[in-house]
């Protein structure tokens, strides 16, 4: 092949001979990478939390690699499911390794799409322009939790069947139509075999799709408006004389790179939690999930996997069953809301004032104080704390409209802070 | 031109009201469409023939129930508690009104012979749904009156592991329960005095 001069980034492909032309012609591949890549400028500040929206799309690369191998040996129905696990674990050449992947993947893609969120609430990414990037993000997270907990219940072990069991019947809250509507998802009288299999339909097939195509929107949808950076200004109001950010650099090589360096220290992390603590303690993979289902044996305290159990806690706290979904409902749709309740001038924590920094942390707070109630049982103390924790989870919202109007912001620079390393 | 079989420009003027009430039909009618083709995928979802002949009645030898003891049984995939209270356990059920959300079990569901303060048929014998009607856990029962580890006030009951909601001998939730309503009693009815049948209300 000829020596090709390289094409400067947006530029028309060049016309060359040979097989790579043929396919450039037919594949507009490097239309592709030059505005998706070499020619997608991000602001050149971008700091340790923006690993994580790289991270969580490896993390669904590695989930849907294993997962499609784990659907190889894996048998859904009542008989079979719990001993097809076993089977995998043990007879399958390292089954065990392809399990603990996509076990501890589970919760590896909630820590890193958590830290994702806690960024974009730190730097104020979802404000304008970006609302409709935060809540397709949103959508993300929501068909996140389906997915993790469909897959949670597929071991078929007890407390697998007692997730279904109370997930299940949080429908069952829903008035008038709500018993009906726990019969139609369950198939059946109870949480059976019918159930089961359409859990093992939707985490396979139905819910990937769905994520997927949400993944796509949501990358397209910030192709379009730009990344946010932390000092919260848009790189695209000081352009260049050549029309680039002046503040911006091309995603590829500089962020490819440092992505790449971000994902070195994640897979170590990852390693050591596959190879030496897959279970972490029961919190990735919880001891009375190694009995198999017992619909006559409801586990001593049931815990949801550590990712769910703010909300879980929400739900327990509340002493009424439809008012405890209802505000279970209303904690997620808050997140929906949030590019509306901000009224601040300032996007960035960096330049917003003492009172929006305080209920920022307040709610940081809450939601790892709701985690950690979640986790334990129904006790007077653990219910205090998690109404404590509840009232200040929605302070932060709910007080937003005004406390970010009164909030003492800074002045934000003209253009991005930024120190070149020596 | 007109005379090739093409239309000029100046001749094509398009109805627009027409066009939008075309349009609108179209689309009307294929909705209409798709909602009929979505009924047999959504049906699918409901109990399945074989599902449905298993939720068929459930009998019960009540002759091995000691007095205080509590069975379970099984009426379509849900654990069934049958308790055969003491006269004891019955007069318990009088003295704790104030405590509980709803003592005279107006909002909660069991059939109309159970709607009364021993909730059952014959006080002797009590039928319950055994998952909670909170989010469906089992409550483990606690017998006896005045548990330690529950209060002074108590007269016996279920309390629910998962999420402490606490009944009383006739399945009627406390204050303070995450539960809203009382623990649902099934249809059920006695063919003889040594059987019981789930599932239906008339022997």
């Amino acid at each position: 092949m000829s020596v090709v001069e390289k094409p400067p980034a947006g530029a028309p492909p060049q016309k060359t001979g040979g097989l790579r032309a043929w396919f450039y012609k037919r594949l507009p591949i490097e239309e592709f990478i030059s505005s998706q890549l070499t020619g997608y400028y991000a602001p050149k500040n971008f700091n340790f939390w923006y690993f994580f929206g790289f991270l969580s799309l490896f993390v669904l690369a590695l989930q849907l690699a294993t997962g499609i191998f784990l659907t190889m040996f894996y048998k859904p129905g009542e008989a079979t499911a719990f001993d097809s696990v076993a089977f995998i674990m043990r007879e399958v050449d390292y089954g065990w390794l392809i399990r603990y992947l996509h076990s501890t993947g589970a919760s590896a893609f909630f820590i890193v799409v958590y830290l994702h969120m806690f960024r974009a609430l730190l730097y104020g990414s979802y404000k304008r322009p970006r609302e409709l990037l935060w809540l397709i993000g949103m959508l993300v997270y929501f068909a996140l939790m389906a997915e993790a907990f469909l897959g949670y219940v597929l071991p078929w072990g007890n407390m697998s069947y007692w997730a279904a069991q109370v997930i299940v019947n949080i429908f069952g809250t829903i008035p008038g139509i709500g018993p009906g509507l726990v019969e139609w998802i369950r198939g059946d009288y109870g949480i059976a075999d019918a159930t089961l299999n359409r859990f093992f339909a939707l985490h396979v097939v139905a819910v990937p799709l769905a994520l997927l195509l949400l993944v796509v929107l949501h990358l397209v949808a910030l192709r379009q408006t730009g990344s946010n950076n932390p000092d919260g200004i848009e790189i695209k109001e000081k352009l260049g004389p050549d029309g680039k950010p002046l503040d911006g650099i091309p995603f590829h090589p500089y962020y490819t790179v440092k992505d790449t360096v971000g994902l070195g220290v994640f897979l170590v992390l990852f390693a050591i939690v596959v190879f030496f603590v897959p279970t972490f303690g029961g919190y990735f993979l919880e001891p009375a999930n190694f009995e198999p289902a017992n619909p006559f044996s409801t586990p001593p305290e049931i815990t949801p996997s550590w990712y769910l159990t703010p909300y879980y806690a929400i739900l327990r706290g509340i002493p009424n069953q439809r008012l405890g979904a209802l505000v279970l409902v209303l904690a997620l749709v808050a997140y929906l809301l949030l590019p509306w309740l901000d009224r601040s001038p300032v996007k960035s924590m960096r330049y917003k004032g003492w009172i929006s920094r305080l209920f920022f942390a307040l709610f940081i707070v809450s939601f790892l104080g709701l985690v950690y109630v979640g986790l334990h049982p129904v006790e007077p103390f653990y219910v205090l704390m998690g109404r404590i924790c509840t009232a200040l989870y929605f302070a932060y919202f709910v007080l937003m409209p005004w406390y970010t109007r009164i909030d003492p912001v800074r002045p934000v620079p003209e253009r991005l802070r930024f120190h070149a390393h020596a | 031109m007109a005379d090739s079989g093409v239309i000029a420009d100046e001749e094509f003027v398009v109805d627009e009201s027409r066009r939008k009430l075309l349009v609108a039909a179209t689309a009307a009618t294929g909705a209409v469409g798709i909602a009929f083709a979505a009924a047999p995928f959504i049906s699918s979802w409901l109990p399945s023939e074989r599902a449905q002949a298993l939720g068929l009645p459930t009998q019960f030898d009540l002759s091995k129930l000691e007095p205080g003891q509590m069975a379970v049984t099984v009426w379509r995939k849900q654990p069934i508690y049958i308790v055969h209270r003491t006269p004891e356990m019955v007069a318990s059920l009088t003295n704790h009104d104030a405590l509980l959300k709803d003592p005279g079990s107006k909002d909660s569901e069991q059939p109309a012979y159970a709607a009364n303060v021993a909730r059952s048929r014959t006080p002797a014998y009590l039928v319950l749904i055994g998952t909670c009607t909170h989010l469906g856990c089992l409550p483990k029962a606690h017998f006896e009156p005045r548990d330690p580890a529950i209060g002074s006030y108590w007269p016996g009951g279920w309390l629910c592991p998962c999420h402490g909601s606490r009944f009383d001998l006739a399945g009627r939730v406390f204050e303070g329960s995450p539960a809203s309503v009382n623990l649902r009693v099934p249809p059920y009815s006695f063919p003889d005095a040594r059987k019981l049948i789930i599932g239906v209300d008339q022997a």
